[in-house]
């Protein structure tokens, strides 16, 4: 099979910008198509990913990036998968690669967000799980990062010093990043001084919601060879798995689980589900990284995902933090790129941003955030309802 | 006075013993909360026919944690708003996590303790007080 290229990408700096989101995605995209040197006009495949805070511009996001840069008569499909809808985005995009139905796609994801919590679409839903969390019990997103950072400490002898150095580790990475939100290091006790969100995290252990928009340009592996575009970083895997029945940790927006008393336990739980059908595709595994960005969207959920992409068993991601083994210098730096704690997060730019960083740190582009002789890296995040998202790039 | 109703219909069966009301397959014997009309979750059967079924009143904390900023709409808060504490809850005979509020004090909780289902009301509206199922904290050991 040969390979899709990474042949460009582009980001619109994260911030709270309250601009219209087409503005963030266009210039993203323009970026992406100049780091290429591919041309608008040669793109033949538009793949967006959508934003559902934006009205209908946002539910049909390819379309609209496309008719902002110009109608050309290139194809076009949008995606929605909530948290994954920009890995979902490159997926469909680097399948029509794959089939040879075309050779230069572009994939733009952006947002514009409001303040304060995310809250479920208005009206009276009753029979809308995402609203009835909100109404019957409160359970906004941070109580779901709540329950899983307590199970942690109660299971695992986690403490709120633990996710406190987490959130330094990325911001101390993160300072470096030209495009994060919060380009700044922070200290375990601003963390710890910083007020109770839904205990044990507290504001600084979560990640906020932003402005921002992220590209990539994705071409043939004969394109490249044709055009003299770098094949430096090529595309090894996606996943977009969902769950194998019962899937027995709650989950957003659920207020129960699936039930085991029939079919009992699942071979591995969802989140070690998505990184493992990665692993699988790219007939790599977790020895083989350099990197990986996953998605902290508390700081606490970073150690999770250490688990759930086989960097320790289940219990010893604290002791791979504190041994220093995921800092940047580290034996397998975790989200170099600052994470969701430096960027906030711009829900269907986010997943692309994090093939953006990989893409950086594979060419030795990412500057002070540089992981020496980066050579694989893996990106991880989950989306509401069910969503999959994990991408691996390679040399 | 206007009778309490519950904030949601044919989730929870409230009384001396309030229960949740799950659905059971009638031909696999799977389990799902809420409970929904369509055909069985069990992937491997293809039964549509679903029966309500009164799951268990107890289980053990899984998880729990307490919110301190007052979520957005359509969560009706108390005027001043008070933190509350969310649980989940395994049900001991089910293979289900279930969610609920705290009835209690949250102080001592830890993951592992016995839980029983009870009810409160979640709110007062201008049809009079809305119920809801809770969970509530077993007392273990008794000093005798």
């Amino acid at each position: 099979v040969s390979s899709v290229i990474v042949a460009g990408i582009g980001m619109h700096p994260w911030g709270k910008w309250g601009r219209n989101f087409v503005e963030y995605g266009v210039d993203a995209a323009r970026k992406a198509l100049d780091d290429a040197g591919i041309a608008w006009t040669d793109v033949q495949f538009v793949s967006g990913a959508d934003t559902v805070r934006n009205g209908y511009p946002g539910y049909v996001a390819g379309a609209t990036f496309a008719q902002a840069l110009g109608w050309t008569g290139a194809k076009v499909a949008s995606s929605y998968a909530a948290c994954a809808s920009g890995a979902t985005a490159i997926d469909v995009a680097r399948m029509r690669i794959l089939a040879g139905a075309c050779d230069v796609a572009l994939v733009v994801g952006a947002d514009t967000t409001p303040k304060g919590f995310l809250a479920p679409t208005g009206g009276d839903r009753p029979d809308d799980p995402d609203w009835l969390r909100f109404r019957l019990l409160g359970a906004t997103n941070t109580t779901y990062f709540g329950l899983y950072a307590r199970r942690r400490m109660d299971l695992y002898g986690a403490t709120e010093l633990d996710f406190a150095k987490v959130k330094v580790k990325n911001s101390e990475a993160g300072q470096h990043n030209p495009n994060a939100r919060y380009p700044k290091a922070f200290t375990v006790e601003q963390v710890l001084e910083s007020p109770m969100v839904s205990d044990p995290l507290r504001l600084l252990n979560i990640c906020a919601t932003s402005d921002g928009g992220a590209a990539v340009v994705l071409v043939s592996e004969d394109y490249a060879k044709q055009h003299d575009v770098p094949t430096t970083v090529k595309v090894a895997a996606v996943s977009t798995v969902t769950p194998t029945y019962p899937n027995t940790v709650i989950e957003m927006p659920n207020f129960a689980t699936d039930s085991a008393a029939v079919a009992g336990l699942p071979e591995r739980p969802f989140r070690d589900d998505i990184a493992h059908a990665a692993y699988e595709e790219a007939g790599l595994g977790p020895e083989d990284l350099s990197l990986a960005e996953v998605y902290d969207l508390s700081s606490a959920l970073e150690l999770d995902w250490y688990e759930n992409i086989g960097l320790c068993p289940p219990g010893e991601a604290e002791k791979l933090l504190n041994d220093g083994d995921t800092n940047l210098g580290g034996r397998i730096p975790v989200n170099p790129s600052g994470g969701l704690g430096a960027f906030g997060e711009a829900v269907p730019a986010q997943a692309i941003a994090q093939v953006c960083e990989v893409t950086w740190q594979l060419r030795g582009h990412a500057g002070a955030r540089q992981v020496e002789g980066a050579r694989v890296g893996l990106t991880a995040n989950q989306g509401l309802f069910g969503h999959g998202s994990s991408v691996i790039l390679t040399t | 006075m206007t009778a309490a109703r519950p904030a949601i219909e044919g989730w929870f069966v409230d009384g001396d013993e309030p229960s949740l009301t799950g659905k059971r397959c009638d031909e696999c014997g799977t389990y799902v909360f809420p409970p929904r009309a369509w055909t069985c979750p069990n992937p491997t059967c293809r039964s549509a026919q679903l029966s309500d079924v009164a799951l268990s009143r107890t289980g053990t904390v899984w998880s729990y944690t307490t919110n301190h900023y007052e979520p957005p709409e359509p969560y009706i808060a108390p005027d001043p708003f008070e933190p509350y504490t969310i649980v989940a809850v395994e049900l001991s005979g089910e293979g289900l996590v279930v969610l609920g509020q705290l009835d209690g004090d949250p102080a001592e909780l830890r993951v592992g303790d016995s839980v029983e289902l009870t009810t409160g009301v979640l709110y007062t509206d201008d049809e009079g007080p809305a119920t809801i199922w809770r969970w509530r904290r077993v007392m273990q050991e008794a000093t005798s």
